[in-house]
């Protein structure tokens, strides 16, 4: 029995031309992910991990190759995005800003009044409905970023690090908050981090990407049981394992990063 | 909790002392004019005396004239402005929004931008004559290019996520322009309507006194022609009036219609 394949990326470049001069920002990237399966990415910073989620999102195109995203349903969105900064709006209420992807959709009133107040009450956000984002902590903006998401019920999410400018135990919170919204939405979901335990705790599968030009490393399958507990996963030792082959395998990579940093100002 | 009280409490009072000297220093300048007058350590001849100015404002005010002149000041400035604003906003957010736009209209824009606006006073004379369209074309000239220079700043200013939540939501060209752009730019172009108000009154005054019969600028010019010196003074002080009025109204305008700025 196989899941049907929902992301596939062929050989995909990415080149940015500046005024300083050409960057490949992304080199053969091939990955294909089943469909409602959770993927984490990882890589050293600046390998190219946002330009792959905005090639997929359709931010951004292909210089060669190409990905296909299967869209099944045209009711929905295909894919939705949560963006590594902060990009609530801020001349939005905290109500407007979860509503807007379905307004933009042109989605009946009530019908975004329902969803709307369903995923103000998933975040804890209810009692700040009618609040301006500069009257939100940062933890609150990303909840309120990951719900506009959610809210267009897209039939996969891209989410960029949006949880890395937390603190640690607001970080976990919203972790676990993810993984409750999200099991049983059978969405498919490539999710971009740092941190190999949040990986870890997450995904299905985990990328690791090559130092930049970015390119994939290698691809390993998170075979821990759901749903996890944040707190005891770390001792489990299929965890611990897989912790140390992945960090063996990014820590080439960051060290690669940094001599790249190291050679371009030396 | 208590504490919290403490420092409201604490900032109300603090603005409402704010208020209050902001009253009272105006009428403190007053008081000291009149005072310097009366001990002549000023000439009348030029200064006049704030009671003189008040006798004449009040005896223009139950004629009526006084009232006529500055209604039909504050409508040429309210249409003229309203004539700048509009076009000026909708081209500055098209500019931001859409670059060969710009790069089309910025360098016609630079071009025009520095002529100072009243050098173009002889020729709007000539194309429009004395009459109401005069008056209403030369501020909304005056303001225009300023209004759309602050909202293509405005536009550009805006942190590209937000273009890029848009697109990604699926926004169409309406969408951009009304749920981004504007919203975006509002802070900017509130700038520039600011900027806006202070050339328009300046170029109230000087269309009226050269080709109008009525208006605060046509008093002014009018009081210099007979030497009615009081009258005069009534001009300038209805003109500080009316800034200072038309910049309370913009600010107001400003909370209202930008309530997610942190004030
Ligand atoms: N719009 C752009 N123009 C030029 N260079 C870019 C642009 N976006 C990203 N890059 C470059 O591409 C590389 C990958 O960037 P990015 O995808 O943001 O990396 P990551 O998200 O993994 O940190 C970096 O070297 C970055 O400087
Ligand atoms: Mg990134």
């Amino acid at each position: 029995m196989t899941v049907p394949e929902k992301i596939r990326a062929d050989g995909v470049h990415k080149v940015f031309r500046t005024r300083r001069g050409r960057i490949v920002a992304l080199k053969d990237v091939n990955f294909s992910l089943a469909e409602g399966r959770f993927l984490a990415v990882v890589g050293p910073s600046g390998c190219g991990k946002t330009t792959l989620l905005r090639i997929l999102a359709g931010l951004e195109r292909c210089s060669a190759g190409r990905v296909h995203i299967r869209h099944d349903d045209p009711a929905k969105p295909a894919t939705a995005m949560v963006f590594q900064e902060q990009s609530v709006l801020p001349w939005m209420t905290v109500r407007e800003n979860i509503g807007y992807g379905l307004r933009l959709r042109r989605a009946a009133p009530d019908h975004i009044r329902r969803v709307v107040d369903y995923y103000l009450e998933v975040i804890g956000l209810a009692d700040f409905a009618d609040a301006y984002p500069y009257q939100l902590s940062g933890g609150m903006k990303q909840r309120v970023s990951v719900a506009r998401a959610f809210a267009v019920d897209p039939e996969v999410l891209l989410m960029d690090e949006p949880f890395a400018a937390l603190d640690e135990q607001n970080k976990m919170l919203l972790q676990e908050q993810l993984l409750k919204i999200w099991e049983g939405t059978g969405k498919t979901v490539v999710y971009i981090t740092h941190s190999i335990d949040e990986a870890l705790y997450l995904s299905d599968q985990v990328l690791i990407m090559t130092a930049g030009p970015g390119t994939v490393k290698e691809v390993i399958d998170v075979n821990l049981p759901r749903p996890r507990d944040i707190g005891s996963l770390r001792r489990d030792p299929v965890f611990i394992a897989l912790f140390e082959r992945i960090w063996l395998l990014l820590r080439q990579e960051v060290l690669r990063a940094r001599q790249q940093a190291g050679d371009r100002t030396g | 909790m208590d504490s919290t009280l403490q420092d409201e409490a604490q900032e109300l009072h603090r603005r409402r002392w704010d208020r209050v000297l902001s009253v009272a220093s105006p009428l403190l300048l007053l008081a000291l004019w009149e005072v310097l007058s009366r001990a002549e350590l000023i000439d009348t001849r030029f200064f006049s005396r704030p009671s003189w100015i008040l006798t004449t404002f009040w005896d223009l005010l139950v004629s009526g004239e006084l009232v006529r002149h500055v209604v039909i000041s504050l409508m040429r400035v309210l249409v003229g402005f309203t004539v700048a604003a509009v076009p000026g906003v909708i081209l500055g957010l098209t500019m931001g929004l859409f670059r060969p736009v710009r790069a089309a209209v910025e360098p016609i824009i630079a071009a025009l931008y520095p002529i100072p606006k009243l050098a173009l006073l002889p020729l709007l004379l000539l194309i429009f004559g004395t009459g109401e369209t005069f008056k209403i074309m030369t501020i909304a000239l005056g303001c225009v290019l300023l209004i759309t220079v602050n909202t293509l700043a405005g536009v550009v200013n805006i942190d590209p996520v937000y273009l890029d939540v848009a697109r990604n939501f699926g926004a169409g060209r309406r969408d951009f322009y009304l749920t981004v752009a504007l919203p975006g730019a509002l802070p900017v172009i509130f700038t520039g309507l600011k900027l806006g108000m202070g050339v328009a009154l300046l170029l109230i005054v000087a269309a009226e006194m050269i080709g109008a019969r009525s208006g605060i600028g046509y008093m002014i010019w009018t009081s210099y022609q007979i030497f009615d010196l009081e009258q005069m003074y009534v001009g300038l002080l209805l003109m500080a009036f009316f800034g200072y009025v038309s910049t309370l109204f913009i600010n107001l305008l400003e909370r209202w219609i930008i309530p997610w700025k942190r004030s």
